[in-house]
């Protein structure tokens, strides 16, 4: 038997033996983004008086701000980022692409999609029928990408990455081109376009939060079951094949989570950049690359990442407000070429 | 189950009448002819040998249930493959394909961990039998000290045994491995060998594995089969299989077979155009 010599261990990368210290730092994270959502805007609460407003004993100003704008906008914000954040762990998992984010799945270009189609052709005015719209045109896009994917997939089932990808930006650049199309005809449908395409969570109201939420709950069960066949996936399909795993199965109950959670954000706040992106970066800095810890944390760390963003938004053109998916873009585009600099990001 | 379990030498997988392909050629069993027949028998090394695209990684892929052949199926143990759940095979049946990737970041011990995945459920993800294998099997390949550090800044043959970890961790009687010694120098090449001679015997595994080196293949393998274009040639113990004429057949090589010194099995020395003038030698 020969016998190996070890090489010297040069550095050891950062990697968690405690990933639930890793949940609760993010948890508190989260808590802390959530407490100044509530006390930061255009009126500026003291903790007392966000106290006050939450247990309704506070002057009625305050307890409107809090209770009826506050605190539905912050529970949006951060249903909108745990999906987001899961949503593209999920994504780069699937497609093992550090790049990856759900709108390449064509979320968000079949959610504009459907949005014009619905102000345009079928008359639909209301908020919560354009989010519906949305919706559907975020779940069609993806299931017509997923669909593209496998026909040029493995001949034993199921997309592979590489066909994933190709397939989702082929099926995003049509929709694109398309609603860019149909805008340029109607003023009406290019206004309410554009004001979802930057990206917001006000003027949404908590009833589209409220509306979207079981299907970000159904998400989020199908995401939790599919992170041990990430785990297996990872290594390969054939690696996960042998050891068990069915991969168009896994693949397919991937892609409806991704598409349960990232339709429903981008149906309540339109087409929010970097989330789904960075999140699971930050998330797998700390937790490594076991999804059973990674989802979770990506989770945590993208809906903090959309209340701090959405903060800032609040505060830099007081008393206006910038909406928090240009802000996200603004810090999100840095953070990142800081983050590609600092380290060199995981490969999948 | 309609196999012959009580037979004192087993057949653990079978091939019978595969014929294998991409698009519109057939890789393996093509030609007249029924498809390709082979048995692998309980307790035994099996080396598949051959001349590039000649279809063996193709046959055991096959094997492994990771191709669907187009015609024949694969049994294992008497029960065709394709209609056993992927979980319950996995729990008989391993495969290492040939070039397996990892995320960065992923240390030894969690990988050789995702060995146990057909051994666990959504609600029970970790035991502590896992726990017991799993370093067990980082101990027995010697694997054990690296078991913190992430594969990637491992040497490649350190990463070809945390593999082999793996597959012992996932605890199966039989074992296909895609040329488990490519991009391997000579020691480490002996070394990933000696380790699976070591599941042979030790563990009394079933192997089967591609390999290019016909020389580590005579030594390491009960039973070597010569494959060419899709069909096999010959098959038997290595001093059956690697004759001059077999060479001649299946690589088209011109070659010597003599006694290895060290294992006395069969020892190919290629003659080459160089060396070809003192041999009376009739290209066909």
């Amino acid at each position: 038997m020969t016998t190996l010599v070890p090489r010297p261990t040069e550095q050891h990368l950062p990697r968690t033996r405690r990933p639930l210290l890793v949940v609760g730092i993010a948890v508190i994270a989260l808590l802390v983004a959530a407490v100044l959502s509530v006390a930061v805007g255009a009126a500026l609460l003291t903790p007392a008086q966000v106290w006050a407003g939450l247990t309704g004993s506070g002057t009625d100003q305050s307890v409107a701000i809090v209770r009826d704008l506050r605190i539905p906008r912050t529970l949006l914000g951060a249903l909108v980022g745990i999906a987001l954040g899961i949503a593209g762990a999920l994504m780069q998992g699937h497609t093992r692409n550090p790049l990856a984010d759900p709108g390449l799945l064509g979320v968000s270009a079949g959610a504009g999609f459907l949005l014009v189609i619905a102000i345009q052709f079928v008359g639909v005015t209301s908020l919560y029928g354009t989010v519906w719209f949305a919706f559907a045109g975020a779940a069609l896009a993806s299931c017509l990408v997923f669909a593209l994917a496998s026909l040029g997939g493995s001949r034993s089932g199921g997309p592979t990455p590489v066909t994933l990808a190709l397939a989702g930006v082929a099926v995003s650049e049509l929709l694109i081109a398309t609603t860019s199309a149909l805008v340029l005809r109607d003023t009406s449908s290019l206004d309410a376009y554009r004001f979802w395409s930057a990206g917001a969570l006000d003027d949404r109201g908590s009833s589209a939060a409220l509306r979207v939420a079981p299907f970000v709950l159904a998400g989020l069960v199908l995401a939790a079951a599919n992170a041990p066949a990430l785990n297996v996936l990872a290594l390969g399909e054939d690696t996960a094949r042998g050891l068990g795993r069915h991969v168009g199965r896994a693949r397919a109950v991937g892609i409806a989570a991704i598409t349960l959670l990232a339709g429903s954000a981008v149906a309540v706040a339109g087409p929010i950049s970097f989330v789904g992106l960075v999140a699971p970066h930050i998330a797998r800095f700390f937790t490594g690359p076991d999804h059973r810890w990674l989802l979770p944390v990506a989770g945590l760390g993208g809906a903090t990442l959309v209340l701090v963003a959405d903060v800032v938004g609040r505060l830099v053109v007081r008393p206006g407000e910038l909406q928090v998916g240009i802000v996200l873009a603004v810090v999100g585009a840095p953070f990142f070429i800081a983050l590609v600099r600092r380290r060199k990001l995981a490969r999948l | 189950m309609s196999s012959d379990v009580t037979d004192a030498a087993r057949t653990r997988l079978r091939a019978e009448g595969l014929k294998i392909g991409y698009d519109d050629e057939l890789v393996v069993g093509g030609g007249d002819g029924g498809g390709l027949d082979l048995d692998v028998v309980e307790n035994t090394v099996t080396a598949v040998i051959g001349p590039n695209g000649c279809g063996k990684s193709t046959l055991l892929r096959a094997m492994a249930r990771l191709l669907a052949p187009r015609h024949g199926h694969v049994l294992l143990d008497g029960e065709r493959i394709d209609r056993m759940p992927s979980r319950q095979v996995a729990t008989v049946l391993g495969v290492l394909p040939q070039d397996p990737v990892a995320p960065e970041g992923l240390v030894v011990a969690d990988l050789v961990a995702r060995g146990r995945h057909p051994h666990q459920r959504w609600f029970r993800q970790w035991s502590p039998d896992d726990e017991a294998v799993v370093a067990e099997a980082l101990a027995w390949t010697g694997t054990g000290e690296f078991a913190d550090r992430p594969l990637e800044t491992l040497s490649g043959g350190q990463r070809q045994r945390v593999w082999i970890s793996m597959a012992l961790a996932q605890g199966t009687d039989v074992l296909l491995l895609d040329e488990p010694t490519t991009f391997l120098d000579l020691a480490h090449q002996v070394d990933v060998l000696d380790l699976v001679e070591r599941l042979h015997r030790e563990r009394g595994r079933t192997v089967v594995m591609v390999l290019h080196d016909l020389n580590l293949a005579a030594r390491y393998a009960d039973r070597l089969v010569a494959m060419r274009d899709g069909r096999i040639v010959v098959s038997g113990t290595p001093a059956e299989v690697l004759t001059e004429s077999t060479m001649r057949e299946v690589f088209g090589l011109e070659a010597k077979v003599v006694e290895d010194p060290v294992s006395g099995s069969p020892l190919v020395l290629p003659i080459g155009r160089r060396h070809r003038h003192d041999r009376d030698v009739t290209d066909s």
